[in-house]
């Protein structure tokens, strides 16, 4: 719990990841001396050769699990923290890395690869959910940093963090900016989206393309049959819902949907 | 001296202050080298997989999640790929837009390198939050710098990590005249701190370490370069970007899963802020001419530490740069050139913080990616690392153990090495029965 003397240890933990969102508490440049103040940087790699031993108050785990020491090292981090946030699309849906799970990955290591021995990876990368209890959840490829921010603000002041969970519709309107989809045709998929981006893509008058994962009550086929009328091919509809969040099950289901209309067509 | 065998081993289990993992071995027996390992354990993450069967458009987006930290990098060397096999050229303001969104994504890669990742080592810290408490203004003045990096990217390209506005031809949606001037008191201010910043780091002490280094960077006619250029070398490379291949090789090494790069028939080069440095000091603006004339070294630096120097020169560059276009730019009729998409092979090799990063595609008459290759920075760097590593530690190891590891970690930490960008690249030739 928070408050008394000490200050609550926080952790930041890589596993399958590019950086992006354990960077953004670096990138929270205005307000990091003031983080520091508050709570005690103990495990940082990015930031710090000094590390201090758990147990730790808060754990920010980025990335998705991809390895068998993966698999092993997270279940450790998860014994040694109280408050376990996974932090980002590939921690909460596999992110890219998940593109993989709807292939054969093991395959094409083996056929391909000059030394493929030398090579430890799992057939699918997969959220830190499905490996342990996850306390709490950021979106986001990248996350928000004035999420993360409200999150750790909300930690230390021992409430719930105030995420939003509706579409990235909700802030286009919001916002005042125009519907790309309707007015331009414009494949978008902030109707199926959480929102989070402050409906970044539609603001640079492009579709969104779901950085922050499935809305709370998305309907990716219907939306599926918008684009269709649209005249965007099936292929394309695939790609759409399969890129940062494609194991997410909400856009999960919409490309394989796809996947097996378009198949049927082949037959 | 005791004649009695010695054997002493650096290991250092996660290398800390880099960007993705890694780890360092090193095994000495009387002063002597005899195994040495700088080994990457980032996870594999099978990018140049993913791109095939995806349309080109889609390329800028999905490689810029290679990396966090150089994001803009992965999208500026896909879409100059891509126009390659189009066709397209893109000038005037649109190619203003990108090297002032270049000249961000180097403000904040380069002020975090230098301020948070590098600095400390110099001056004994265990990190950028333990140095804040004696140097305070220093670390404000050098969050201040970073946040205008990220402000230009933010405002150019939507959002600071994984831009969203760059596409093949161009952006979007483009910024106005008058809204991009708001930066103008911030890049001078901003400048005047990198200028600080190179006089501050020109304090450091510098170990006595030295090496013949074939430098590796771009070279472009009238400008330091960023987006375009000749790739050249101090030792007789100058080959066009399609040419990649002639000069460089990959190859696979057991305790990596980065492959490692040399020189065709030669050995190991570096590539990022003190090849570019070297190769095109000329190319600088007066400004951060005069503040390295001023610090008084002489030219080339051949000493990895003194890499902090180039890096913050690059930032005053960077600075000045910016301000050059956010002065001058006007707003272009229209926010991308268009094109059509036709079947090809196309190279682009622009300069990331941490040095060239190369990318060829293949894309059929439809526009969907065929073969996908990336050679990034940190990847071209790993062989020359360890042969640092390799002369350097005899240097330090009769040392107390504590401070020759610190040594050679800082020896890594010189080529700030993104461990994620690297690992991302075992190449895979794979789907042959697609």
């Amino acid at each position: 719990m928070p408050g008394g003397q000490r200050k609550p240890k926080l952790a930041v933990w890589k596993f399958t990841s590019c950086d992006g969102c354990q960077l953004s508490l670096l990138d929270l440049e205005e307000h990091l001396l003031a983080i520091v103040g508050r709570v005690e940087i103990a495990y940082f790699l990015e930031a710090s050769r000094a590390t201090v031993r758990g147990p730790y108050d808060i754990s920010l785990v980025e990335g998705s699990i991809s390895t068998p020491h993966e698999a092993e090292l997270i279940k450790e981090v998860r014994k040694q923290s109280r408050f376990l946030v996974a932090i980002g699309a590939c921690a909460t849906a596999g992110g890219i890395q998940a593109l993989r799970n709807f292939a054969d990955v093991r395959a094409f290591v083996d056929i391909v690869y000059a030394h493929p021995e030398y090579i430890r990876t799992l057939r699918e990368a997969r959220p830190i959910a499905d490996y342990v209890t996850v306390d709490f959840e950021l979106r986001g490829c990248p996350i928000s940093r004035y999420q993360l921010l409200e999150l750790i603000s909300a930690y230390l002041h021992g409430r719930q963090p105030s995420i939003p969970t509706y579409s990235v519709c909700a802030e286009c309107k919001r916002k005042g900016v125009v519907c790309v989809l309707v007015s331009q045709g414009v494949p978008c998929l902030g109707p199926v989206t959480q929102a989070g981006c402050n409906a970044l893509c539609p603001t640079y008058r492009r579709g969104c393309y779901g950085c922050f994962g499935p809305m709370e009550s998305p309907n990716p086929l219907s939306l599926g049959r918008r684009f269709e009328t649209l005249g965007v091919p099936p292929a394309d509809i695939i790609r759409l819902y399969r890129t940062f969040n494609a194991f997410a099950p909400a856009f999960r289901e919409g490309s394989e949907h796809y996947e097996q209309t378009s198949s049927h067509a082949h037959d | 001296m005791s004649k009695r065998a010695r054997t002493r081993t650096i290991n250092v289990n996660y290398l800390a202050r880099v960007e993705g993992e890694g780890a360092l071995y090193i095994k000495a027996r009387n002063g002597h080298i005899q195994e040495l390992r700088l080994t990457i354990f980032e996870p594999p993450r099978f990018f140049e997989a993913f791109l095939r069967g995806r349309r080109y458009a889609e390329a800028p987006d999905i490689t810029a999640r290679i990396c966090g930290i150089c994001p803009v990098a992965y999208q500026m060397s896909a879409v100059h790929a891509m126009e390659a096999i189009f066709g397209v050229q893109v000038q005037g303001p649109l190619r203003e837009l990108r090297r002032l969104l270049y000249c961000g994504e180097w403000i904040e890669s380069h002020a975090l390198h230098v301020l948070m990742l590098h600095a400390p080592d110099f001056l004994g810290y265990q990190s950028v939050i333990d140095m804040a408490q004696d140097h305070p203004e220093i670390v404000q003045k050098g969050l201040t710098l970073k946040r205008t990096g990220n402000d230009l990217v933010e405002f150019i390209g939507g959002r600071e990590i994984h831009p969203i506005n760059v596409r093949v031809g161009g952006f979007y949606s483009v910024p106005k005249r008058k809204d991009l001037q708001q930066f103008i008191g911030k890049l001078e201010q901003a400048r005047d701190i990198a200028v600080e910043l190179v006089r501050w780091v020109g304090t450091f002490t510098f170990p006595d370490f030295e090496q013949d280094y074939e430098f590796v960077a771009l070279r472009h006619p009238d400008e330091y370069p960023l987006n375009e250029g000749r790739i050249v070398s101090n030792k007789g490379i100058d080959i066009a970007v399609h040419e990649y291949d002639t000069a460089f090789e990959e190859y696979q090494v057991p305790h990596s899963t980065a492959l490692h790069s040399r020189v065709r028939g030669r050995d190991a080069y570096m590539v990022g802020p003190l090849a570019r440095f070297n190769l095109n000091f000329d190319r600088l603006t007066p400004t951060a001419q005069e503040v390295v004339r001023e610090l008084g070294f002489s030219l080339p630096y051949r000493n990895p530490f003194m890499s902090i120097i180039a890096r913050a020169v690059e930032l005053v560059y960077a600075c000045e740069e910016a301000l050059r276009i956010v002065r001058t730019y006007e707003e272009p009729d229209r926010p991308y050139v268009p094109y059509e998409v036709r079947a090809g092979t196309g190279h682009g090799c622009t300069e990331a913080p941490r040095g060239i990063l190369y990318h060829r595609y293949t894309v059929d008459a439809e526009g969907i990616i065929q073969e996908a290759r990336i050679v990034p920075p940190t990847a071209q760097n790993l062989h020359q690392m360890e042969q640092d590593l390799y002369h350097y530690a005899p240097q330090v190891l009769e040392l107390p153990l504590e401070q020759a590891t610190w040594l050679c970690e800082q020896a890594i930490r010189n080529y700030d090495p993104c461990i994620s960008c690297s690992a991302h690249f075992l190449r895979l030739d794979i789907d042959k029965d697609e």
